[in-house]
């Protein structure tokens, strides 16, 4: 059985006006499932362009991308939508729930893309936000919640399509040190007990911390690869 | 797909319900574009229904033939001022035009009519039994004259409600009575039911029938015998009264005894003419409205669109979300569409109370008739669904083409 994530020689070309940016320069990279690993670096190192290439919103300039052992390169906007929908779960820094909509239906919303019956929407992201520990909250409104709890109900989010990856821009970001520390530990756990493969992009070192695994990104290459002998070594 | 569109639709009305007044105004052309529809086409097939009642009012398929102008010293007299149409005209037109249902006949006068001491001014007609029949006249008491009535030249006559008004007490009953024409008394022997306003708004049921020949004979007297004012003549089906109007023109022509270069010494009109003048008008009336229409429609739709890209920009973010876990283009496609037909569904919805109320204002006030069909509604309920879809395409389709990436950026 294959890398959950395989990259090979990623390469990200995009012009900015007259200046052709290389946000990625030959990034190779393979991802166990249940791994629990950061990519650090500056802004403006590409660290952003390969979460969004990993995450399925962009696609490289050249070199091969294979999710689940499937080359997802040559996917168009409707298949990757639908690989976005049953694989992966996204963790912004800045939550992003849509606002004045409550917690239950903002942690149904990939549920209600994928087609469910609405009962079965409800039922999943009321189980998902329990899993949380936000029990009680579901009609509260985005702007009714602490920042913390407006990150978990984000996580609920993620976490109810049942994903193999879940992606985490920032997660902390916008955070508190309390808050943060909980939403690590919240992360930490769906990984240890459930075998998610979780993958937080940071650039604060106390963050990639929690982490078994710790990729540094600089200028759109991998810099630094290290697995801390801790925690684990491959997942399951 | 059932889930997603109740969901869709249950978010399109939290979203207007949130900027109410926002929707309510961009709504407000295809409201008053909607109304304009719906007054316009009651109030069009309003007018239509009344000039078709008074068409009908004419009699079916009828042909009217009057006779020309009379010119003496110079002056020319009015249409009909000749005396050059006579009963053997009617009766040959009868004979030698198979098209010609029935022919019937009559002149009138305006005279004094007398009862017990009461008296009235109203054109008495002197009539063949078969102008009633082409005329479509029913009878409301009593019976209409015979054959026997008319050689005998006998002293009968039909009254009109409005003379049956103005001569009786309420409740008197006229059938049995004596009035006199001239002096001359005549037995009422049958009352009219009622026509109302001819085309030309004057009241037909002002009227007195009596028999041609008594009438030629002892009422209205004439230049020579057989002289009559008008020929009446109707045909089975309405798509033969060109062709019967052909043939009449030839065979009075012959009998006329008119040169190819002569011009007609009388004129032919049938129903249709006069229904084409009338619908006319109200043809023009309904287009021009429909153009009024088309226009605030148009405003409408341009002011959802306007107000649907801006909620599209608004709400960048929000569609990078719904992107990033899943949406694909069709249904960001469909949830502004959804949102898009909602506001010219609520636009159309208030449009069609509006109408309704404009159209039943305008019988009130004006005294216009109105008929409110469902059609109307129909049509504008479904027209304003296709300008909430029309214009919500091109925001719609934007918001689908947005790239995740920077939908997630936007700020």
């Amino acid at each position: 059985m294959g890398s959950l994530i395989e990259c090979r020689d990623l390469w990200k070309v995009y012009r900015l006006g007259d200046v052709q940016v290389q946000a990625l320069r030959g990034v190779t990279l393979d991802i166990q499932r249940g791994e629990f690993l950061s990519i650090m670096g500056a802004s403006g190192s590409g660290k952003s362009t390969l979460m969004n290439i990993i995450g399925c919103l962009d696609s490289p300039t050249k070199g091969t991308y294979r999710l689940s052992e499937t080359d997802v390169g040559s996917f168009d906007s409707d298949a990757l939508a639908e690989v976005r929908n049953r694989q992966i779960g996204f963790v912004f820094q800045n939550f992003n729930l849509i606002p004045r909509t409550s917690a239950l239906e903002n942690v149904q919303l990939p549920l209600f893309y994928r087609g469910l019956p609405l009962r079965e929407q409800r039922t999943r992201a009321g189980e998902a936000l329990a899993r949380i520990g936000l029990a009680g909250r579901e009609q509260h409104y985005p702007a009714q919640l602490s920042g913390g709890q407006q990150q978990r109900v984000a996580i609920a989010r993620a976490l109810v399509s049942a994903p193999s990856i879940l992606l985490a821009d920032e997660p902390t970001g916008n955070l508190d040190t309390e808050s943060s520390r909980e939403i690590m530990t919240v992360l930490e756990g769906l990984n240890r007990d459930e075998g998610i493969t979780v993958i937080v992009v940071t650039h604060e070192a106390d963050i990639a911390a929690y982490t078994s695994r710790e990729i540094i990104i600089k200028d759109g290459q991998i810099v630094t690869d290290r697995v801390k002998a801790a925690v684990s070594a491959g997942g399951r | 797909m059932g889930a997603f569109l109740l969901l869709t639709v249950t978010t399109a009305f939290r979203i207007l319900g949130r900027n109410r007044l926002r929707a309510g105004l961009t709504v407000l052309g295809i409201v008053i574009g909607v109304a304009a529809v719906i007054a316009m086409i009651s109030i069009g097939q309003g007018a239509k229904a009344a000039v078709r009642a008074q068409i009908a009012s004419m009699g079916t398929n009828v042909i009217i033939i009057l006779p020309g102008a009379t010119t003496t010293g110079g002056v020319r007299g009015g249409q009909g001022s000749a005396a050059n149409l006579t009963v053997a005209d009617a009766q040959d037109l009868k004979k030698k035009i198979p098209l010609l249902v029935d022919t019937g006949w009559g002149k009138r006068d305006v005279m004094q009519i007398v009862y017990g001491n009461k008296n009235w001014n109203a054109p008495v007609n002197g009539i063949s039994p078969s102008y009633l029949t082409i005329r479509d006249w029913s009878f409301a008491g009593g019976v209409s004259f015979t054959q026997t009535d008319m050689d005998v030249a006998a002293r009968v006559a039909l009254l009109g409600q409005t003379v049956v008004d103005t001569l009786f007490e309420p409740g008197e009953e006229p059938v049995g009575a004596t009035i006199r024409l001239k002096n001359v008394p005549f037995t009422v022997i049958g009352v009219l039911a009622t026509k109302g306003q001819s085309s030309q708004g004057t009241d037909q049921d002002d009227v007195v029938f009596i028999p041609f020949t008594t009438a030629e004979r002892k009422v209205l007297g004439t230049q020579f015998l057989g002289s009559i004012g008008a020929i009446f003549a109707s045909t089975d089906r309405t798509e033969d009264l060109p062709q019967a109007v052909e043939a009449v023109r030839e065979v009075l022509r012959a009998r006329h005894r008119l040169q190819a270069e002569q011009a007609d010494d009388f004129t032919i009109r049938t129903q249709v003419d006069i229904g084409k003048v009338q619908e006319g008008t109200g043809q023009t009336l309904t287009l021009m409205m429909f153009a009024i229409a088309s226009i605030s429609l148009l405003v409408g739709g341009i002011g959802i669109m306007n107000i649907l890209l801006v909620s599209v920009t608004e709400r960048t973010k929000e569609i990078g979300v719904r992107m990033a876990v899943g949406a694909k283009r069709r249904h960001i496609l469909l949830q502004f569409l959804i949102e898009a037909m909602t506001l010219s569904l609520f636009g159309g919805l208030l449009g069609i109370m509006l109408g309704i109320l404009s159209a039943r204002a305008t019988t009130v006030i004006a005294g216009w008739p109105t008929i409110i069909s469902l059609e109307s509604i129909v049509a504008a309920f479904l027209f304003s669904l296709f300008v909430g879809l029309f214009f919500g395409l091109y925001p719609a389709n934007k918001a689908s083409r947005l790239n995740p990436i920077d939908a997630l950026r936007y700020e």
